[in-house]
Formats: structure tokens, sequence, C-alpha cells
């Protein structure tokens, strides 16, 4: 490939005249032979770098390639969001949905507890949750794990969740896992794109569209509560809940993490998350943990509370208690 | 308790942290002045959270504790603060009534109300099976301690109940009745922490409706039935996945 055979200075001195490009028209010197390999390097390493802007999926617009992250968004971007989300809700699924982002209420700090001498293990929470979620059915995907226990262990890790008998089993006990909201959450840390941050109001959430699908924060999280998206969710049409928040209950795209946010496009507004409604036992209770006269603190200062993993110190603002 | 620490705020160092590393690089000055507000907000923000936390400037929150169903548990409860929604408790909606076994003209059932029998019969003080009662109850389940029918139904109007002093309640306040012996659920009933409730938690936004004692739990055998799963998540790692990628 290097023919060095007309490399005379007579020559090059004849080429050299005039302006060229800097590899073109040039004398096969080994100098130019370098050139040209070294300008086809840089050209191709720059065709690499910039190759991920032709290899964008087909059902990825432009605009949700290019979003930013959901902390960096104007009001005016959010709603072209929210626009788009929903007018692509309407295209996959032929629903009608609004999309929000209600904000933390100023002051409150949410606490969940549950009583692991009422719940019965009979699941109804993990349904409510599937359902208020928009969660793929075909797994019937619930952010809700309910645990089947030993009676006198405390090891979550040795609890089933494919228990399929009458409830509650005498020598049983059920502890229903989901995101503990932790003050100290290990899942936020692993995130290498902060993806997945805590609000004010101490509910950890996931901006979907930010999230890579890395799953560190799955294998970062000591309660198993955070869900990955392997495939694009199906509902039914009839069964989607318009009521949806962009760090919440919206549909989310195949591909990334996923977790319980306390409802908030429901706790924000006021309202009881899905799974205390749904429960038939009355084993849940929430409310907000910096309001001393709340039923969430009056368990707290009244009942046997433990919190799950509290050697880890990851602090969780989820308990449970006994009623004796 | 042990339990207070849980809920206090952390002052939140690793936001100040994150602001610092999304700064410009371009100017130090600029990063250094950013810095330094950040540093500023930081601080605020601790200041506010540790007020929260003490309980002072929470607006709304101070009066919902007049609304707690404990200063009325027979009914529906405005609270004292007109700025709070009520807790609305589901109320059984009056004194029973007895299918016969006859049918009416038109196909229903026809029911007697209890005073129809009992008004002439002679109160029986020992009756605390199914099996001596042989007309209208026996199909009965019933599984309640030691107590007797007239421990709560009374002896002077059947279409009544009975508290243990004898003074008479009606058919939709019986949770007053359940409250005399099972008190412990009920004060935990009064905080939210047994029985259930649909609605809002934040009673300045909205109202809550909540579960009577007989919702749930049969007078007669009050032991909460047992139930069988109807929802199970397919977890991915307990079964072969269902496609490929």
């Amino acid at each position: 490939m290097i023919a060095d055979d007309n490399s005379s200075p007579e020559r090059q001195a004849e080429t050299n005249e005039g302006w060229h490009l800097p590899v073109v028209d040039q004398p096969s010197t080994r100098r130019t032979a370098m050139k040209t390999a070294g300008a086809a390097l840089g050209l191709a390493a720059f065709g690499k770098a910039i190759s991920p802007l032709w290899s964008i999926p087909e059902n990825v617009s432009v605009d949700e390639f290019l979003q930013q992250h959901y902390k960096e968004l104007s009001d005016k971007d959010k709603q072209k969001v929210f626009q788009r989300l929903e007018a692509e809700s309407r295209e996959t699924y032929g629903a009608e949905v609004t999309i929000s982002d209600p904000k933390p209420v100023p002051g409150v700090r949410f606490g969940y507890a549950i009583n692991l001498s009422k719940c019965n293990g009979n699941g109804a929470c993990m349904e409510a949750c599937n359902k208020e979620n928009n969660h793929h059915r075909g797994i019937d995907q619930s952010y809700i794990r309910v645990l089947e226990m030993s009676k006198g262990s405390m090891d979550m890790e040795h609890g089933t969740t494919t228990y399929d008998h009458t409830v509650p089993q005498d020598d049983k006990f059920y502890m229903p896992v989901q995101c503990q909201q932790c003050e100290n959450p290990p899942c936020v840390s692993a995130c290498p794109i902060e993806a997945t941050w805590q609000e004010d109001d101490g509910i950890v959430v996931v901006d979907y569209n930010w999230c890579i699908g890395c799953r560190y924060c799955e294998a970062a999280c000591p309660y198993h509560a955070r869900r990955f998206n392997w495939e694009q969710p199906e509902i039914p049409a009839g069964e989607i809940n318009p009521d949806q928040g962009y760090l919440s209950n919206r549909i989310r795209p195949q591909g990334v993490m996923e977790k319980c946010h306390f409802c908030l496009h429901r706790t924000r507004e006021g309202r009881a998350p899905a799974c205390l409604e749904a429960c038939s036992t009355g084993a849940r209770v929430f409310g907000d943990l910096n309001d001393p006269d709340s039923d969430i603190n009056w368990v707290l200062k009244n009942k046997r509370v433990f919190v799950l993993k509290e050697e880890l110190g990851t602090q969780p603002n989820f308990f449970y208690f006994f009623d004796s | 308790m042990a339990n207070v620490r849980f809920f206090r705020h952390q002052p939140d160092d690793t936001s100040a942290e994150r602001q610092k590393s999304a700064l410009p690089r371009w100017s130090l000055g600029a990063a250094l002045c950013s810095l330094a507000i950040a540093g500023v907000g930081a601080a605020m923000t601790a200041e506010y959270s540790d007020d929260n936390e003490s309980g002072i400037d929470v607006p709304g929150k101070s009066v919902q504790a007049d609304s707690q169903p404990g200063s009325d548990d027979s009914g529906s409860d405005t609270g004292t603060s007109t700025s709070n929604f009520a807790i609305e408790i589901r109320k059984p909606p009056g004194p029973p009534r007895v299918g016969t076994g006859l049918k009416n003209v038109d196909g229903t059932e026809v029911t007697v109300a209890c005073s129809t029998c009992h008004t002439t019969r002679v109160p029986n003080h020992h009756n605390k099976t199914v099996k001596e009662l042989d007309e209208f109850h026996g199909g009965m389940a019933f599984s309640h301690g030691t107590v007797s029918c007239l421990s709560c139904h009374n002896e002077r109007d059947y279409d009544t109940l009975r508290l243990a002093d004898g003074s008479r309640v009606e058919f939709p306040d019986v949770m007053k009745l359940c409250a005399q012996c099972h008190g412990p659920q009920m004060k935990a009933y009064e905080h939210g922490a047994h029985g259930g409730m649909n609605g809002y938690w934040d009673l300045t936004r909205g109202p809550q409706t909540k579960n009577n004692c007989i919702d749930c739990h049969d007078p007669h055998a009050p032991q909460f039935p047992k139930m069988r799963p109807t929802f199970k998540p397919k977890d991915r790692f307990l079964e072969q996945p269902r496609t490929r990628h």
C-alpha cells in the first residue's frame, strides 16, 4: 500500500504548489500515508462516537431522546413532556390519561406502618397496587411482596411469596414488603446518573425517562423493593388508571427501573395509598410523621415497632408493629 | 422512644455536594460564588425541617387531632374545627329482620322483626349455645367467648341491644357495645390503627370513611375469617422467562 518510487524531491515540490487539502493530491510518501491513515482513524472514531444518534430505537422520538432530567425541566418543558406522554398512551394503549406531577406538601414527611398481628397475607394490597399503578398485567407486577414467614423468625430472606393456601396459617405470619422510603437510601447512592432521588416528603422517586436501566439500584436495595421492566407493560385500555403522576404511576417504558412511591399522585393530594384502602384487615396505617397527632405517630409511640434490617442503617420510614 | 430517631431529618449534605458537582467549571469565581449560595441554601433547608420536626410551623396540622373519632365513637363526627372534613363511620341500617322462609306474592321473602316473636316469649338467660335454639336461629354459628345471648340482646326490647349496665343501645350504635369489652381495639381504632379506612389521610383536604366493627367481625363469631389469596405476582426469578430477547 505504500509506494515510494515517486518520492523524488522534484516531484514533491511540483505537487505542493497551490492550496490542497492536507492529504489529497500529495505524493505517496510515508508521511502522507501516515497522515491519511490517521485521518481515516479519526473519522472512524468520530463516526463511532456519534453512532448512537442514528441507532435511536424506532419507538423513541427525538423529543424523548433529548429530554432533560426531570429536575432541570421548566414548567413549560414539563407540560410538553406530559402532553407527549399522554399522546403516547393514546397511541400505544388507546387510553385517555392525565399526567401531572404533584409536589411534596411542605412540612409533610410520610410514614407507613403495617400491623403484623392483623395482616393475614390475603394479598389484596398487591392486587390494588397492580391496578392503581398501571403494572404489567402479563406478570402481575406489583410493588409489594407479601412474605409468608415462620413464627419465631424475623429474617425476611426466609420468607416465601409463593404460598397458595388458606390464610392465615397458624404457624406463620405475613409480612408485606415494599419500598421502605429510607432516610438513607442505598439505591439513590448506587444510581450512576441520579435518575432516582429522595423528595422532601421522604419519597424516593425515579425519573423513568432518565433511567438507563443499569439495575444497580435493584442490587443495592436490601429490601428487594425495586422492579425492572423487562417487557413493555401490557394493560388493557379499560384497565388503565387515567390519574397518573410523572414520577409515580404513569405507564413505564420497557427497560427502566420502578418502585413503590407511596402512591404520591394520591398521597400528595391528601388521599390514602391504594394498598391501604384495599387492605381488608385494616393492618395498614399511613400518615405524616411531622404531625405529632397523626395516626402513624400514635402507632410509633404506643405499639411495639420495628424496622426491617435496622442494622444496615438505611433508616426506613416504613414500620412494622404488633398489637401487643 | 427509640423510634423517634427514625424520622429525624438529616441535613442534606449530599444535595449540596451534588449541586457542587453540577457547577460550571469554566470560572472558578462563579463556582465559588455558587458554592456559597448552595451552602446558604442547604443551611436554610436544614433550618426549615428543624421547625417542622418540632411541630411548630405545620399549617393545618395542629387541629387534626380534634376530629379523631374518639370524641364520638358512635357516629359521624365533624370535629371541632370547621376546616376539617368529617370521619364517617359506617353504620348498620337498624334492627335486623329475620327471614321466615315464607314467600310474599311477589316472590320476596317474608321477614319479621325480632320483637314479633320475642315480645311474647320468656327470656332465657342461660342460653349460650346454638344447640339450645330450635327455631329461627338454628343455623347460626356462635363463637364469642362465654357471653350469653342476653349479654348483648335487650330482653326488654329485642329491637335494641343492651350495654353491660342494662342501658339500651340502638343497633346502629353497636360499636358502643363492642367497646365495653374490647377497649384496646377501640383505642387503636380511634387512632386509625385498627379497622382500616378509605378516603383522605389528611382531613384538611377531604373526608374519611371507616368501617364499623361488624363490617369485618360477625358479632356472633367475631374471629376474622380465613381467606384465600387471590393475587400472586409472578416474580421473574421464580419461573422461566416468558419471552426471549
